[in-house]
């Protein structure tokens, strides 16, 4: 039990900060304050400043104005080191493991214990990592190598590696973004375990729910500046929204019931690496959304229909034509596209260009009789999709790598949707992406459906997927265990669906 | 700050240009018509070489293979020259055999999944034992046939004042640039560097493309390798050893990244000259060739570092 007791239980407080970026100006004197035993929800949209926020509290950046107060004393960090070292932590939002390392070594990388000859105690790095792995219920090992595991228990791997500081201040940058919801579950149990400790937990989410659930004060940051402050109790989800994106916006989904044509896809008893004996069909003009946990193959199975993984046995037949793609060529052949859940790995070439990025995989289209590249009709199709998807950039030519996680993952659907797939398999396609352009995208996925595409939708978003999908199927360890209509499909029955 | 963006962008021609206004000094015959234009013809062949090491380095890969493939080549090509094979036919069959070579570093780099720097030492390896054993030790004559006299043209040649071996350059240079930034291809060279992943996932062949760019830096070696035979009139089993650290010094001169994804080949263009320049300044000033080595390297160091300082203060 900590027992850090200053004016009002206040463990850091922001007063006046600002911050800015050559003649930008990203943090506008914003306070904020922190409390022992407290879980105070940072929300805001992309690009509000609410990273900048947690770099300038964590020392990454230094602050430009203002003033910093940690347990009632002025604090200047130059670096993170020092911000760790005064007691705070950080949970990225993007993971800061080393994938060839375990993940004991990952956890304490830096600040080994050492014995004799100044060998590593690697018994005690294990011990202590067991302990942590324990306490957040996780089953894998601390020798397991960090890139064997999946993105959730990555996550979960951070979360060991913050608590492992015995950290006062905890600050969490969209933790359950990768999570499904048990492993949220567990998260929230953890955070209320800290706060009974006294810790002060600053909660950074886009999930509005989870803000109602487990914090006790709100902040909301909007174009730098602190818009609102205060209990959760006092704050409704419209108000929130509305503090957001700074206009009302209906937190309902855009949804019309489908007008479905022909079949598109049809995979009978097909099986492979994390799927097995899958049967469904899809038909043009509707949504299918696939729940289940995280691992439950989803991915797995979008990719093996995509051509990304190889399928074991079965049948898959797209456009009445049974195919059995040896790689993602062959699915684009197909005239299906897959938008990736890992924009990193796999959705864009981060270092370059926002229009090379869209038009990646549709210079087909674009290419004139003597081979070369037509740039005129690339720009048109470029600025099309810039305008359409209202993705927020300097301009075309900048690398993709500057632009905010909810404008990426615009350009990463721009992208399969350049080569004008008629199935299209959305794998998390709101992952990372604020309000605003979450509801975008649940308004193009409405568009694309009218349009007659047919629209494969695998979301660990429980209220996203009854909201927007036509017909529900549920997937636990591999296997189809649940079928659901829109009108019929309950949370309840799906989660039941998910853990058979 | 206009100006210092120009010559920050352009910093390899800079440099370029700097080093021929202090080497001018130091040396009054180095801006003489006929020393630049020997200048030309020298750089020409690590020029060709360079241009097809920047498409392999732009994907992220190496290609150690390009002096083996140079000195077979050559042999072969030689020896096809000695029998009286007419011109074309033995152009056009070097030419493929090197595509060939390089195809097959491709084929074990992207579907054996070997690292190309592995893939392309073990190429290097067994090639030059190759070579050695077709050319059993000794040089080969391209001899006294009609042909052979034509065939000392592409290296020996001149159009008007020009070498040949410079309009060669010139003419690839240009076909590579307009494939690398007008069609599909370069653009696949680029994103498979960028990342091989993404580029997989977005339904690109990349197994096809790589093999393609392994296959075209071997033609470039098969092309170098033919001019020198051509100008030396026989193929020696020895050409061509390290030749590849030329070239891949001036694809990184020029500004590429060895990670991939970045890069263009009129930096190539530049660094090779520079490495040109260079050498032909330390032979004019009486440098003894031990001491050559070191400062050739120096020099690069120099300019990798002076290069990634601008970068990062950029």
């Amino acid at each position: 039990m900590k027992t850090n007791t200053y004016a009002n239980g206040e463990m850091m407080r922001l007063e006046k900060v600002s911050k800015s970026f050559a003649a930008n100006l990203v943090l506008d004197q914003v306070d904020f304050t922190m409390r022992a035993g407290s879980v105070i929800a940072l929300a805001g949209e992309n690009g509000a400043g609410k990273s900048t926020l947690m770099n300038v509290i964590s020392g990454v950046h230094p602050r430009s104005a203002g003033e910093i107060y940690l347990r009632g004393k002025p604090v200047n960090f130059n670096n993170p080191r020092q911000a760790i070292e005064a007691g705070i932590a950080i949970i990225h939002q993007e993971l800061n493991l080393l994938d060839e390392l375990t993940v004991a070594e990952n956890i304490f990388l830096g600040r080994e214990p050492v014995g004799a000859m100044r060998i590593i105690d690697q018994a005690r790095i294990e011990r202590e990592t067991q302990a942590l792995l324990t306490r957040l219920k996780q089953g894998f090992s601390p020798g397991t190598r960090v890139g064997s595991l999946s993105i959730a228990q990555q996550q979960m791997v951070e979360v060991a590696k913050a608590l492992s500081f015995d950290a006062d201040v905890i600050i969490m940058d969209e933790p359950t973004d990768a999570l499904s919801d048990v492993e949220t579950a567990t998260l929230f149990e953890i955070v209320s375990e800290l706060k009974k400790e006294g810790r002060a937990i600053a909660f950074i989410t886009h999930r509005l729910a989870e803000i109602f659930q487990i914090c006790d004060r709100v902040a909301i940051l909007r174009d730098g500046s602190l818009v609102h402050e205060g209990p959760t109790s006092e704050v409704t989800e419209t108000e929130l929204i509305r503090h957001m994106v700074g206009r009302e916006l209906s937190h309902h989904y855009p949804y019309a019931p489908a007008v479905p044509g022909e079949t598109r896809v049809s995979v009978n008893n097909l099986s492979g690496a994390g799927f097995n004996n899958v049967s469904f069909q899809a038909r043009a003009g509707e949504v299918v959304g696939f729940s289940g946990l995280i691992g439950a193959g989803r991915t797995e199975l979008a990719k093996a229909i995509y051509g990304a993984n190889p399928i074991i046995s079965g049948h898959l037949t797209v456009n009445g034509r049974e195919i059995s793609p040896r790689g993602p060529h062959d699915g684009v052949a197909a005239k299906i596209g897959y938008v990736a859940e890992d924009r990193k790995a796999e959705g864009l070439v981060q270092m370059h260009s926002l229009g090379s990025n869209i038009t990646l995989g549709a210079l087909q289209e674009m290419t004139g009789r003597a081979g070369l590249i037509d740039r005129q009709r690339e720009k048109t199709v470029v600025d099309r999709f810039i305008s359409l998807f209202g993705i927020k950039t300097q301009g075309a030519d900048k690398p993709v790598d500057q632009l905010s996680g909810g404008n990426q993952q615009k350009v990463s659907i721009a992208k399969t949707l350049a080569a004008a797939p008629e199935i299209l398999i959305l794998d998390e396609p709101t992952r990372g992406v604020d309000v605003g352009a979450k509801r975008e995208i649940y308004m193009l996925i409405q568009t694309l459906k009218e349009q007659g595409i047919c629209v494969l939708l695998m979301s660990s978003d429980l209220p996203e997927i009854l909201g927007i999908s036509d017909r529900i199927l549920v997937m636990s360890k591999g296997r189809l265990t649940g079928a659901f209509d829109h009108t019929t499909a309950t949370q309840e029955a799906i989660m039941q669906a998910a853990v058979a | 700050m206009n100006v210092k963006k120009i010559l920050i962008d352009n910093k390899s021609l800079v440099g370029l240009l700097l080093m021929m206004a202090v080497i001018s000094v130091l040396s009054p015959n180095f801006l003489s018509v006929d020393n630049l234009l020997n200048i030309l013809r020298q750089t020409s062949i690590n020029a060709i070489i360079a241009v097809g090491m920047t498409y392999v380095i732009l994907t992220a890969g190496i290609d150690l293979s390009v002096g083996s493939v140079l000195a077979l080549a050559g042999a072969v090509c030689a020896s096809m020259i000695s029998a009286d094979t007419p011109l074309l036919l033995a152009v056009v069959a070097t030419l493929l055999i090197g595509g060939a070579l390089g195809a097959a570093n491709g084929v074990v780099v992207s579907l054996l999944g070997v690292q190309p720097f592995i893939a392309t030492l073990v190429g290097m390896t067994i090639l030059r034992g190759a070579t050695l054993v077709y050319t059993g030790g000794r040089p080969i004559s391209t001899g006294d046939f009609d042909v052979a006299e034509s065939f000392y043209q592409i290296g020996g040649g001149y159009v008007g004042p020009i070498p040949v071996p410079v309009v060669v350059i010139l003419l690839v240079f240009a076909l590579f640039w307009v494939i690398l930034n007008h069609t599909r291809f370069g653009r696949y060279v680029y994103a498979i560097g960028g990342n091989e992943n993404v580029t997989r996932i977005a339904g690109i062949h990349v197994t096809r493309v790589k093999v393609l760019v392994y296959a075209l830096s071997g033609m470039m070696a098969a092309l170098a390798g033919m001019i020198l035979t051509a100008r030396l009139e026989s193929a020696q089993p020895t050409a061509g050893i390290g030749y590849e650290l030329d070239a891949i010094a001036a694809v990184v001169l020029g500004g590429t990244s060895l990670m991939g994804g970045r890069g263009t080949l009129v930096g190539t263009l530049i660094g090779a000259l520079i490495i040109g320049v260079l050498n032909n300044a330390l032979n004019l000033m009486d440098v003894s060739s031990y001491f050559q080595q070191i400062a050739k390297g120096s020099v690069i160091l120099l300019a990798v570092v002076v290069d990634s300082r601008v970068k990062s203060s950029a």
